[in-house]
């Protein structure tokens, strides 16, 4: 380990992780994974399955980049990549990104944070879990007879008439898990309500907990629009009703409306608890108090209001009234305002701290840096007329993966190993994770800028073969996906290598603030305190007092 | 077309440069408050580099006035951003009177194309510069998306329903043609050409062409052999209402209701007659559903819209 890593104190806290039970020990048989209670197990549950299905969306990723490192369709038929596109996002976005903070990190935290032995419903918990796995194997099934082509987006009339893909199959898939979402959604609203430690007030809460709150919020009211809108496809293709098909007498443009009704707001369910992964992980590395508390808060929550109120956003060029566009376009703008304050209270809760960089940090500016070029580019797809140009190009593709890999994923890896002694009880190796931060980052954006350009030039998204000219930038793209993938494929080794071999790790490895670190042990007991924590100041309070014993 | 490596796309149209005015201007709002927080960011990380594991900064909740000047400002520019982007949305859709009028069909997977003078394309588009192009669009399946970048025009053609948008060409060339919205299997080979010409090299290739009948013409035609004419005949007491100079003119209906003839309306009366009935008419109209495509039904609207009072 580098010199970097902070140890407080040799406190009972600390001997407690060595030979003492915790939740990893409570019970090694297959039975007391699979029907556990427990939200720690069941978000080890969440992670194992989650890294199965972002790897399996990253090698459809790795097949459309080799497939466009030419003009011509030569790796595969224009069918396959097809599916292609369209199972690597639907395997992305709903069964990797939607779950992967909050069921994993979420779900192991949210209780540790707010001082509670467990979530309200630790059996909805678990159901949650075998819902999810339920809906992966029906979208797994239909990848393996054959997948599906109609983009993850699943426009009618195309998908409900005219694909002869496996369109059911996958709608029943993405139906099931919907309730996965729903029902943890409904578990954090309530735990955050119900479950707080005494003296745990609402602004005492720690800022992930805030945004993963404005994040079930979204779960709860969203997903059972996307859910129905799947369904009625299902009853249009299998029965004929006309919903979307104008031939059958219905509106296609009602089925993007129903969708984004849904999928915008899906994005903040992705992005949102990633902010407040790095909230955490700021505080922590610049020890310091994080700047504006209540305007990061607050922040969460009307973006998780209005971003109910711009899916129009995305039909600028559909043939929509030019008024209702006017009026998405504007909300548009509003809901990038809170992104925008956010942005600036990192940064300035940087100021004046005593920063250090280890692999959270690396993330985690990397996360900034990444989501503010994510959240420009928004800006100009919010603008109406810029949109009308870019709409349906890889400047679109660049942007929402800035906003989705760049910012998602780069919170997750950081929240991950910000919080990996404390959920494995063991330490990674710092250099490796370090030099891994530096090349995902690095990959990162040789993959995704020179797509800003090739889609400004005008390459439309979805483009199996495409004109010539459009080659170098497509070249470089490819290239930087293979970078990436490597700096993906680094952290799976040595976090597998860690859970054997890494160093023990104490309670309190980062000398963070929060109840996870100072009142539980490094992996937690099962029941994650051994008496109910009493809370007696704000979050963050890096107070010299504690540092110098 | 086929141009080797660019980094920057064309400008053909009177509206291209607009565009791309206006995304320099949020190049340089981006770039401006990237660079900004990226210098934020540097600054602060090596001056304030933790120097020993005891250290412990002085703790600094906020600051109100920092945090309104940091939501006042980006809502400002948005605002800014969001007026401007909204003028040129509205110009893009809304053709000026004097544009010529071109019938678009998108069907998987190719465009046809029909001039008011009755050329047909397919997956290319012949227009003169410095003359305003209006394009009302169809599709026979699904949605399909019709993109020209080099005049930074796009519009859905969605199902059911009528879209238009228009250009004026600036620049004489060949550009391409995309389809944008994802159709299927071929979807990415729905392209084409856009060939920009000089006015007279237009009528040149105009008059070198297979002679082909104007629209309306073709229209009449279609009218005739689909037997609307013997209802719809310019006479008081026919069965059909006349509809000569009736289109962008407002009809009174049954219900009361007052609708404007456009194409919408004439697509919905030959497909769905019983949606709307005309005031001082019997629902006697039978529907055409079936015996006519969009490329007929286009070609029959160009002729009631020829119709006019002498
Ligand atoms: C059997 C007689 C009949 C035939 C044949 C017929 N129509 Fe009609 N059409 C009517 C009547 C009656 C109305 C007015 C009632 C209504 O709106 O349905 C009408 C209404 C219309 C209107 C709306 C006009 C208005 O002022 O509101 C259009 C346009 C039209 N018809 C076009 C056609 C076309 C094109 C065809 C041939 C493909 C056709 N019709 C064939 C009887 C007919
Ligand atoms: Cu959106
Ligand atoms: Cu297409």
């Amino acid at each position: 380990m580098s010199t970097a890593v902070f140890k407080p104190s040799k406190s009972q806290l600390a001997d407690q992780s060595d030979g003492a039970s915790n939740y990893l020990n409570a019970g090694f048989s297959a039975k007391s994974w699979l029907l556990t209670v427990d939200h720690k197990r069941i978000a080890i549950l969440y992670l194992i399955s989650i890294t199965l299905f972002f790897f399996l969306g990253g090698l459809f990723a790795v097949l459309i980049r080799l497939e466009l490192l030419t003009p011509q369709g030569d790796l595969m038929q224009a069918e396959t990549y097809n599916k292609m596109f369209t199972m690597h996002g639907i395997v992305m976005i709903f069964f990797f990104l939607i779950p992967s903070i909050p069921a994993v990190l979420g779900n192991f935290l949210i209780p540790l944070m707010i001082g509670a032995k467990d979530l309200a419903f630790p059996r909805i918990n678990l159901l949650s879990w075998y819902i999810y796995s339920v809906g992966g194997l029906f979208t797994f099934a239909a990848i393996v007879f054959g997948g599906v082509d109609t983009g993850w987006t699943f426009y009618t009339p195309y998908s409900s008439t005219y694909s002869n893909s496996n369109v059911i199959l996958v709608a029943v898939g993405v139906f099931i898990t919907g309730f996965s979402s729903i029902l943890t959604g409904l578990n954090f609203i309530v735990t955050i309500h119900k479950m707080r430690a005494p003296g745990m007030t609402w602004f005492r809460l720690p800022l992930f907990v805030w945004a993963h709150y404005a994040t079930s919020i979204i779960q709860v009211l969203g997903t059972p629009v996307v859910t129905a809108a799947i369904m009625l496809i299902g009853l249009e293709r299998l029965f004929g009703f006309g919903i979307f098909d104008p031939k059958l007498g219905g509106d296609p443009l009602l089925f993007q409306h129903l969708f984004w009704f849904y999928s915008h707001p899906a994005v903040y369910i992705m992005i949102l608890p990633g902010m407040g992964v790095i909230s955490e992980v700021i505080t922590c590395f610049a020890k310091k108090k994080v700047f504006g508390y209540s305007f990061i808060a607050f922040s969460s929550i009307a973006i998780a209001v209005l971003g109910f109120l711009v899916w129009g956003h995305h039909m600028f060029t559909s043939g929509q009234s030019v008024y209702t566009s006017l009026v998405f376009s504007i909300l548009t703008f509003l809901v990038a305002v809170p992104s925008a304050i956010k942005v600036f209270n990192w940064t300035a809760t940087l100021y004046k701290g005593a920063v250090s960089y280890d692999a959270p940090m690396l993330y985690a500016l990397g996360f900034i840096g990444l989501f503010t070029i994510g959240g420009l580019t928004g800006i100009f797809l919010g603008t109406l007329a810029v949109d009308v140009h870019v709409h349906d190009t890889y400047f679109v593709v660049a942007h929402f993966h800035y906003i989705m890999v760049g910012g998602a994923i780069m919170a997750y890896m950081a929240g991950l190993h910000f919080w990996w002694p404390k959920i494995t009880g063991r330490l990674y190796p710092e250099g490796w994770a370090r030099f891994s931060a530096l090349v995902i980052f690095i990959g990162f954006h040789l993959t995704f800028f020179p797509q800003f350009i090739v889609g400004y030039l005008g390459m439309p998204r979805r483009y199996h073969v495409y004109p010539e000219e459009f080659q170098i930038l497509n070249v470089l793209s490819t290239a930087g996906a293979t970078i990436l993938g490597v700096g993906y494929l680094i952290p799976l080794i040595y976090f597998t290598w860690s859970l054997k071999s890494g160093p023990k790790a104490s309670a309190n490895p980062w000398g963070a603030k929060g109840l996870e670190w100072e009142k539980a042990s490094s992996p937690p007991s099962q029941y994650n305190f051994e008496k109910t924590p009493v809370v007696t100041e704000e979050a963050y309070d890096y107070e010299p007092t504690i540092w110098l014993k | 077309m086929n141009k080797g490596f660019q980094l920057f796309p064309e400008q053909a149209s009177t509206l291209a440069a607009q565009v791309d005015y206006l995304y320099f201007f949020l190049i340089a709002v981006s770039l401006f408050f990237s660079v900004l927080i990226f210098f934020l960011i540097y600054v602060f990380a090596v001056r304030y580099r933790r120097k020993s594991e005891q250290e412990v900064p002085e703790q600094i909740p906020g600051l109100l006035k920092l945090e309104i000047l940091w939501s006042v400002i980006p809502f400002l520019l948005c605002m800014v951003v969001f007026v401007w982007g909204a003028t040129l949305y509205f110009d893009t859709y809304s053709p000026p009177k004097d544009a010529l009028e071109y019938y678009v069909v998108g069907k998987q997977w190719m465009w046809h194309i029909q001039h008011p003078t009755g050329q047909r394309e397919i997956n290319e588009l012949h227009v003169p510069t410095g003359q305003p192009i209006k394009l009302t669009m169809a599709t026979e399946d699904v949605i399909h998306s019709f993109y020209i970048p080099a005049f930074r025009v796009k519009r859905d053609v969605v199902p059911g329903r009528y879209t238009s948008m228009w250009f004026e060409a600036t620049k004489p060339g060949e550009y391409h043609l995309f389809c944008a919205e994802y159709c299927g299997t071929k979807h990415s080979q729905m392209r084409g050409r856009v060939v920009v010409m000089e006015p007279a090299d237009y009528q040149n290739w105009l008059s070198g062409g297979v002679a082909n009948e104007p629209l309306e013409v073709i229209g009449e035609k279609k009218f005739r052999q689909l037997a609307c004419h013997t209802c719809h005949v310019d006479k008081p007491d026919a069965r059909g209402p006349s509809l000569v100079g009736v289109f962008g003119e407002p009809v009174r209906l049954q219900n009361g209701q007052t609708v404007t003839v456009d194409e919408t309306y004439i697509r919905e009366s030959i497909l769905n007659p019983n949606a709307k009935i005309a005031a001082g008419y019997r629902p006697v109209m039978p529907t055409f559903k079936g015996q006519i495509d969009e490329v007929g039904l286009l070609q029959i609207t160009a002729y009631i819209k020829s119709l006019t009072k002498e």
